[in-house]
């Protein structure tokens, strides 16, 4: 049968069909549909972990355990996961163990775009990279059979355009007849104390030459021989666009891009006048055939940074004079308004941001919908690195800092956040006594990537109950002596809140515990009266403005006169924060 | 070999069910039997931003991403986004749009205004344009909600694909208890 699927969705079909037991993973853009497709098959037990370490090792371990394991993060999640990966390369696995990287080259969604190949070459394990659906499923598969094969853990590198693009697939069967999980005492490989390790470290070298060996013989690595004036190495998306830039040239489409076919790619180059190498983001195929001797041209022509397509290539290759395009006619664009995201109507961070900015505080921010609270008119953010930085970086931040400056300091951080990698953060601030305030602001849901669960918000992947971290309680134990809870929504409150524990020369922590405005059902959020603007009293001071609800627009007076404010039924969700700004009465209940 | 390939853009904010449009589009060129494939931007951009998602079909697809200036159709469901998009289009392409708009946020600020006589701009530049009261014709059919079907009945008919088809990816994609509205809303934007 056939379907359009994602890459995230065939990825997911691809893990059943090879039999897979266990996922975990945690959500980020565009890697999050995996787990959430996942769950969707009842053979296997998936879940999400606080973090992408847990993740993997979660993963690890079921493998260890015999069964075949999935772990699925974005990028930058791998930096997080890095520490079992490395060993994990060298312990090798019991049940097939593969980990999915989905990469942001453009960053549309991303703090940084680095490219996930060189984690493959670093923790010397094989990855390969599908350049469409039907890929993402049928390579899925082959990395679980080659991690038993190779004793390795097989990385897939996706991409956005992979991920969240949709191809058709033709759908299989699960396979049957896989051994049954068991536990097994086998010390001498997966116990890596250094006597162990410096048995396991060179099977790993001799495992990438292996590989290597099976990569140039293996039908994933082809070459479609059209003219011998042009050869392009290439892998992934980047190949849908070579095929489509240049479609005359000769093309050597890498489905292994760590370790390299090194004989097949002495092959191809032999059948070409001319070398190239067409990758997004490093050069890294290219500068491995570089050092193997072979001339080929690659970041001569296309850029290090943001995405290829058809057109960037043919530009590319246009301008060096190695092929010739027609002009085309274009039709120019037109600046008009920019149309950037927001937070949502009824956002409940956004009386907190609003607050910050008044109070003049200098915020360390962290990643997740909250980051948008940089944007104006809020202009509240004032650093962003990674996950859980917002708290360590404001606690080293008040140590530079002379003391009239160490009070504006403020960590701002969102519950799933928190619970991935700020509670070291915290744990460190109290330890070492640093002064500097911090929000977390509790919406009880991982909102950014689409509200999964986490582990404060009661349920699980698969919608059971379950425990729930209790925040205050956690920040106490971690040795916080102040620690508040604030309703986002009461301006007045936030603002003492906020006020006080700037003022406060020890470390404090306010929490907000106001739900996503999103999330639905199971006594979450719950839509308030929805508000109306009075036109008689509205004296068109535009405080209802610096909030920056999209629900509030500005009708300008065509007479020339001040223009008013006005309220949309439809996004308002009655959160009463425009309403305690208006010192006119002009907001109330819609009539 | 015939090598055409169909490139359609579909534009407009984050939460308008660009999405499901797109989906139901490739779904139904899937069922008339070519090759489809579909790309857009998830995560931050959802969050009320612009958005852009590109299908293409044809005998044989590889770029997911539709090449720039080579847009066939663009199939707009606000006005701005509509316009914003146009540099997308060959020279001579069709659009499809519907009358609506929103105000991004220096507009609800009041630091920029809402650009006036859009379709009439629009227009000038493609000739083959329709605006679409989709709002207005899916209030008919039942269900505000349902604009969006009624602009994919709009598109449906510049596509050679049979009517049997679109009812058939309708049937797929769409909640059943919303189904008879939709198919109601994409007659009336077929009608046009």
């Amino acid at each position: 049968m056939k379907e359009i699927l994602s890459g995230n969705e065939a990825i997911a079909r691809g893990a059943y069909e090879a039999g897979c037991l266990v996922a975990s993973a945690y959500p980020g853009t565009p890697s999050t549909e995996i787990l959430e497709n996942v769950i969707n098959y009842k053979e296997i037990n998936a879940s999400w972990a606080p973090n992408e370490k847990v993740a993997l090792e979660v993963a690890i371990g079921a493998s260890f355990g015999g069964a075949r394991a999935l772990s699925c993060m974005k990028h930058v999640g791998v930096n997080v996961a890095a520490d079992p990966l490395f060993t994990a390369s060298y312990t090798g696995v019991k049940g097939g163990l593969v980990l999915i990287a989905a990469d942001d080259p453009e960053m549309h969604s991303s703090q940084n775009e680095q490219d996930s190949r060189n984690y493959a070459k670093f923790a010397k394990v094989p990855m390969l990279e599908p350049a469409d659906s039907a890929e993402c499923k049928e390579f899925t598969k082959l990395a679980f059979e080659l991690s038993e094969q190779f004793d390795t853990p097989v990385m897939l590198r996706s991409c956005t355009r992979i991920s969240h693009g949709k191809s058709v697939v033709e759908l299989g069967e699960r396979v049957t007849g896989l051994p049954t999980p068991k536990l097994v005492k086998d010390a001498p490989k997966l116990v890596m104390l250094p006597g162990n390790a410096r048995v396991r470290h060179p099977l790993v070298e001799e495992r990438t030459l292996k590989l290597s060996d099976y990569g140039s013989s293996a039908a994933i690595n082809r070459m479609e021989l059209h003219s011998s004036e042009i050869g392009v190495i290439c892998a992934g998306v980047t190949y849908q666009y070579v095929r489509e830039a240049l479609p005359d040239a000769s093309v050597l489409k890498l489905g292994m891009v760590w370790p390299l076919p090194h004989a097949l790619i002495r092959e191809f180059a032999a059948k070409v006048k001319q070398l190239f190498v067409v990758e997004e983001l490093d050069p890294f195929i290219e500068d491995q055939v570089k050092a193997m001797g072979i001339a080929c041209q690659g970041k001569e022509l296309t850029t290090l940074c943001g995405e290829l397509s058809p057109g960037r290539i043919q530009a590319a290759f246009a301008k060096a004079g190695i092929i010739k395009v027609a002009a085309s006619e274009v039709i120019a664009a037109e600046p008009v308004p920019p149309r950037p995201p927001n937070m949502c109507p009824g956002c409940p961070h956004r009386g907190v941001f609003y607050q910050l900015n008044r109070a003049n505080a200098y915020v360390t921010g962290d990643i997740g919908c909250y980051t948008l609270g940089f944007m104006p008119p809020l202009n509240a953010m004032d650093t962003c690195v990674c996950m859980g930085a917002s708290i360590s970086m404001g606690s080293g931040m008040v140590r530079a800092l002379p003391p009239e400056e160490q009070k504006r300091v403020v960590a701002v951080i969102g519950d799933s956040t928190f619970l991935h990698t700020g509670i070291n953060s915290l744990m460190e601030m109290a330890w070492n006594k640093a002064p500097a305030t911090v929000i977390i602001l509790d919406n009880r849901i991982t909102a950014m990537t689409g509200r999964q669960e986490n582990p404060a918000s009661g349920f699980t992947l698969a919608g059971e109950e379950t425990s729930e971290v209790n925040i205050p309680e956690l920040c106490r134990v971690l040795g916080i002596k102040h620690v508040r809870v604030v309703d986002p929504y009461d301006l007045d409150a936030t603002r003492l809140a906020i006020e006080e524990e700037m003022n406060r020369p020890e470390p404090s922590v306010i929490i907000t515990n106001r739900p996503c405005c999103l999330i639905k059902g199971a006594g979450r959020f719950e839509k308030g009266k929805i508000l109306e603007v009075d036109q008689g009293k509205c004296t068109g001071c535009k405080a209802c403005l610096r909030i920056g609800c999209p629900a509030i627009e500005w009708k300008p007076n065509p007479d020339g006169n001040k223009g008013k404010a006005f309220i949309d039924p439809q996004l308002c969700t009655g959160c009463t924060v425009c309403q305690q700004l208006c010192k006119f009465n002009a907001i109330g209940g819609r009539k | 070999m015939d090598t055409t390939i169909t490139n359609i853009l579909l534009v407009g904010v984050g939460g308008q069910g660009i999405l499901l449009a797109s989906e139901i589009l490739s779904e139904a060129f899937m069922l008339a039997g070519f090759d489809v494939k579909k790309s857009e931007i998830h995560g931050m951009s959802q969050r009320g931003g612009s958005v852009v998602s590109h299908v293409r079909f044809g005998k044989e697809v590889f770029s997911p991403v539709v090449p720039e200036g080579q847009g066939d159709i663009l199939f707009g469901f606000e006005l701005l986004e509509t316009y914003r998009y146009l540099s997308l289009l060959k020279p001579g392409a069709t659009v499809v749009a519907n009358d609506y708009k929103i105000a991004p946020p220096s507009i609800l600020l009041g630091q920029a205004v809402y650009p006036q006589a859009l379709p009439e701009k629009i227009k000038a530049k493609f000739p083959d344009f329709l605006l679409v009261d989709g709002q207005g014709l899916a209030l008919k059919a039942g269900d505000v909600r349902a604009a969006n079907t009624v602009m994919l009945g709009a598109v449906s008919k510049r596509l050679q694909i049979a009517d049997g088809v679109w009812q058939q990816a309708l049937e797929k994609m769409v909640p059943k208890k919303a189904l008879e509205i939709n198919l109601k809303a994409f007659e009336f934007g077929r009608g046009l």
